[in-house]
């Protein structure tokens, strides 16, 4: 795992199901007053694994094979449990929601500062200084 | 992108939102509507929402998965008012004139549950938008 081979490592991975969980999220937050729907959140620690396992990744063996990206598989989604039961069936709890999404955001913008200092150590390497 | 596909899922709970709001204000508009009959009579409308769970339930208007859209809308289904007013050009034979079944005090409680759902999608596409501007600055600096 050289600098240059894996400029941007992890992060580059992690920024796709990192906003795959900000529009989870934002399917909750527009599903708040929609009857029988279920909350959903994505398992990170899970996706993230099978993203970085390489037994479990489509291999590319000719240059025309199209990378196989940073989807999103349907194990990733968990249902989430409510703390209140309601009346029509929802379990989308608008303050548990818009925590989440706060909390989202911000690791969204961790993994985006990670990824800047790539950027940023890449171009200092290439500079020479 | 997935940030793109936030802004379309917010915006079709903007629009759901909206209807909502709407049927509120008809609903308000229409508190004292009478009617001659009880079959005529003014009732209450309440849209049902439904999650776009699949790819048959996208249409031209909103192609965003796991959005949401206004399913139908009902008639409120409590009784309407049957008022004694034999003066009213409207009366029934028997001088009754049917009342609208709208209730003031739900449909300001609803106007405001309407309004609070729609901050919060505002308050998601604007944090969508920021996370998209910054993750376009990442090259620069």
């Amino acid at each position: 795992m050289g600098l240059l081979s894996n400029p941007l490592g992890i992060h580059e991975r992690s920024l796709a199901v990192r906003s795959q969980r900000l529009e989870v999220l934002a399917q909750n937050i527009a599903n708040a007053d929609t009857p029988q729907y279920k909350a959903r959140d994505v398992d990170f620690r899970a996706v993230l694994a099978r993203q970085q396992d390489p037994d479990n990744r489509m291999t590319s063996t000719q240059s025309t094979h199209f990378d196989e990206g940073a989807g999103l598989a349907p194990d990733g989604l968990r249902y989430r449990k409510p703390f209140n039961t309601s009346f029509d069936g929802n379990t989308v709890e608008m303050s548990v929601e818009q925590a989440q999404y706060g909390r989202a955001a911000a690791d969204y913008q961790a993994t985006l500062n990670f990824l800047e200092s790539r950027v940023n150590n890449i171009r200092r390497a290439l500079r020479g200084e | 992108m997935a940030i793109d596909n936030i802004f379309g899922i917010a915006g079709t709970a903007l629009n759901a939102q909206l209807t909502r709001m709407n049927a509120t204000a008809s609903n308000l508009a229409n508190a004292n509507t009478v009617a001659s009959t009880d079959k005529e009579a003014f009732r209450g409308k309440r849209p049902i929402f439904k999650a776009l769970v699949d790819e048959q339930m996208l249409n031209a208007s909103s192609n965003y998965l796991g959005g949401v859209k206004v399913d139908r809308i009902t008639n409120d289904a409590s009784p309407v008012r049957k008022v004694s007013d034999p003066d009213n050009p409207l009366a029934d034979k028997d001088g009754f004139i049917y009342q609208s079944n709208v209730n003031e005090v739900t449909e300001m409680v609803e106007m405001m549950a309407a309004s609070r759902s729609y901050q919060n999608n505002v308050e998601v596409i604007n944090t969508a938008r920021q996370l998209m501007l910054r993750t376009l600055e990442i090259t620069k600096s």
